[in-house]
């Protein structure tokens, strides 16, 4: 539009036909990016959709106390069951050992990044931990397998082939550098004149660290591990190659699990024919799987707002 | 536009055309490597004017077990009949014949008989079928390396192991000499035939077993689970045990407790002493077998080369007798709807 300001006492007639078809251009323009913002809206409208009408199919045969509290999870098997439980066990098991893996280390490597690091250093090392997140999981899956399980079952020796605790420690490897890159960025945001407040009274770097950078982002760093959180509940290629696709009831990490991802991706893939229980039975652990994301997701975007507006 | 967004976009190029090329060369034609040269004699002397003219598309679905021997013979054929178009798919021998039963493919993998329920599906649908079998299997019954527990287990002990609700959970309960140390169960998934097979003829129940396994279609993580599972036991095909009998230790099987212990190699299971021997299939469509020339060339190929395709993937082939005389009946149309018994039949009075 600035182009039609800066000549705007010639022709009138000219210039206003130009200007309606600009306006017109910007209309399609924000016809074209409101088209853009709603298709995800509308993707995620589509897949609630299809979960839910899939799912009634399968309540129909299946009651909701029996999937939520059952303890057994047998789709394929002439003595069928589905009670999500183990699947849930599975799911949680594996997502907390990549937590208590990938918090700590995540945390760790930011705090070091943000406060100890010279800029060199910081300049090299947070694009190969960000390397870290580009990996694809199903590399991490077998890492998982052929490498981390065997080193395990050194000194565990009665650890399975096929366990949660390797499929969660990749896991937890996969989620580090999200943790480590978020974080980072938050304590980045400390105002330096809080950080110079802490050093004029005398504090040491470790003290300015607990005591004002760490309090400062809390809310952040929360936000920022349940968000990792999500992304440790849905992966599903690591879980299906490492952790034995064994529906279990246990915290065991030394187990065969099989997480909901894993029986999602089982019952998707398998020879199950459509409309029957095992086949919708995916849907019904998938609108689950659903919720946990999304009420995680809500909690992570709410922390971070209040963060934001405390502080910014 | 900036150096670095140009040099993106040249390399980009650059990588396309290669793939490109290679493509077209066949130097990326990462499927024909496996199988490099299964000996097709039969099929070199039929005239070229008859592979000119064949056209059409076989398309095949079925068991994962069955699957690398349709998958040699259909490259082979692929070759010399270049405007016939193989495809061949992995369902399981289940999830296959659900599709065979409606017309959708003209073949089905099947790595057991089809089932009484497969057969009403399929005359419901108007749909007949010949079965063909192609090869032997066996089973194998597998432990880690370094158990020296046993060399021999009963189809007995298997059902109690396996069976649905079975309590056995350690070593100790198979028996109380052995120690108390969880037995790790691996086994076939249930989308696969080898699972089917396992459950009607060990457990007793098709589709029956206990769920607390670690189950796979791939043949490949079951032999990777128990090579390093001190106290795995599971059952594996011998064609995938056999390549790894330097990883897993084979047991023998006896049909009862205490009767004779057979170990599972080539003779045992062709002459039958092995107890998890069993034939591996082909179920063909019979009306398609007819109406189309390109399906009962394939299934004349098939039989020319099953010998060395079923050797070259490690399965057991059947007596060079029955490959000539199945051969013969199908050339000659002597072969009957809804039928897989007669061509099972030949190759049993054979030896």
């Amino acid at each position: 539009m600035s182009s039609s300001g800066k000549s705007h006492n010639n022709k009138e007639g000219y210039f206003l036909s130009i200007n309606q078809s600009g306006k017109a251009i910007d209309k399609i323009v924000k016809f074209i990016l409101l088209g853009a913002a709603m298709f995800t809206v509308a993707a995620i409208a589509i897949i609630v959709y299809s979960l839910v009408s899939e799912s009634i199919n399968f309540f129909q045969h299946i009651s909701p106390l029996e999937f939520l509290f059952g303890t057994r999870w047998a789709a394929f098997f002439d003595d069928k069951a589905f009670g999500v439980l183990p699947l849930l066990a599975g799911t949680m098991l594996t997502t907390l050992i990549a937590l208590g893996f990938a918090i700590p280390v995540g945390i760790g490597s930011a705090v070091f990044l943000s406060e100890y690091a010279s800029t060199s250093l910081r300049r090299i090392v947070k694009p190969i931990l960000e390397i870290l997140a580009g990996i694809p999981t199903v590399v991490y899956g077998y890492f998982a397998l052929y490498f981390i399980t065997p080193n395990l079952q050194t000194f565990i020796t009665d650890l399975s082939t096929y366990n949660a605790l390797a499929a969660g420690l990749a896991m937890g490897v996969m989620i580090t550098p999200t943790i480590a890159s978020l974080t980072e960025d938050a304590f980045y945001s400390v105002p330096q004149y809080l950080k110079a407040a802490g050093y004029a009274l005398g504090a040491r770097k470790s003290q300015v660290i607990i005591r004002i950078v760490i309090p400062y982002t809390l809310s952040a760093v929360f936000a920022v591990i349940i968000l990792a959180m999500g992304r440790a509940i849905g992966e599903t290629m690591i879980v299906a190659i490492a952790a034995g696709l064994r529906p279990t009831l246990t915290l065991n990490p030394f187990e065969s699990i099989m997480t909901m991802t894993a029986a999602i991706a089982q019952a998707a893939t398998g020879d199950a024919p459509r409309g029957t229980v095992e086949y919708t039975s995916l849907f019904a652990v998938g609108i689950y799987l659903f919720a946990i994301v999304a009420i995680l997701n809500t909690i992570s975007s709410y922390l971070k707002r209040r963060w934001e507006i405390k502080y910014e | 536009m900036n150096k670095a967004a140009l040099i993106g976009i040249i390399a980009a190029v650059a990588v396309g055309i290669t793939i490109g090329v290679l493509g077209t060369t066949g130097a990326f034609n990462w499927g024909q490597s496996a199988n490099p040269s299964i000996t097709n004699t039969a099929a070199t002397q039929q005239p070229v004017q008859e592979a000119l003219k064949l056209s059409g598309s076989i398309v095949i679905d079925g068991s994962s077990t069955v699957y690398p021997i349709t998958e040699a013979i259909a490259e082979e054929f692929s070759k010399v009949y270049k405007d016939v178009n193989v495809t061949v798919a992995i369902s399981g021998t289940g999830g296959g014949f659900k599709r065979f039963v409606v017309n959708e493919t003209d073949i089905n993998d099947a790595s057991r008989p089809i089932t009484d329920k497969e057969k009403e599906a399929a005359s419901s649908n108007n749909v007949r079928w010949l079965g063909i079998p192609v090869a032997l299997e066996g089973l194998t019954i597998v432990v880690n390396n370094s158990n020296n527990l046993l060399e021999c287990i009963s189809i007995e002990q298997l059902r109690e192991i396996w069976k649905p609700d079975s309590t056995i959970k350690y070593w100790s309960d198979i028996n109380p000499s052995y120690p108390r140390q969880e037995i790790r169960l691996y086994g076939a998934g249930p989308d696969s035939g080898t699972f089917d097979y396992f459950t009607e003829h060990v457990v007793g129940k098709a589709r029956a077993s206990r769920t607390d396994y670690i189950p796979s279609e791939d043949d490949n993580v079951l032999v990777q689970g128990v090579a390093n599972d001190r106290y795995a036991l599971g059952y594996i095909p011998l064609a995938y045990s056999e390549h790894a009998s330097d990883r897993i230790k084979i047991l023998k099987v006896s049909n009862t407790n205490g009767g004779e212990c057979v170990y599972p190699n080539n003779d045992t299971v062709t002459q039958g002493k092995y107890p998890l021997s069993r034939p591996l299939f082909i179920y063909v469509n019979y009306d398609k077998l007819q109406s189309k020339p390109e399906l009962k060339r394939f299934v004349e190929f098939y039989l020319e080369n099953a010998k060395s395709a079923v050797e070259k993937v490690g399965y057991v082939p059947l007596p060079d007798k029955y490959y000539e005389e199945a051969l013969k009946a199908i050339k000659e149309g002597r072969y009957s709807a809804n039928d897989d018994t007669t061509l099972v039949n030949l190759y049993k009075n054979i030896k």
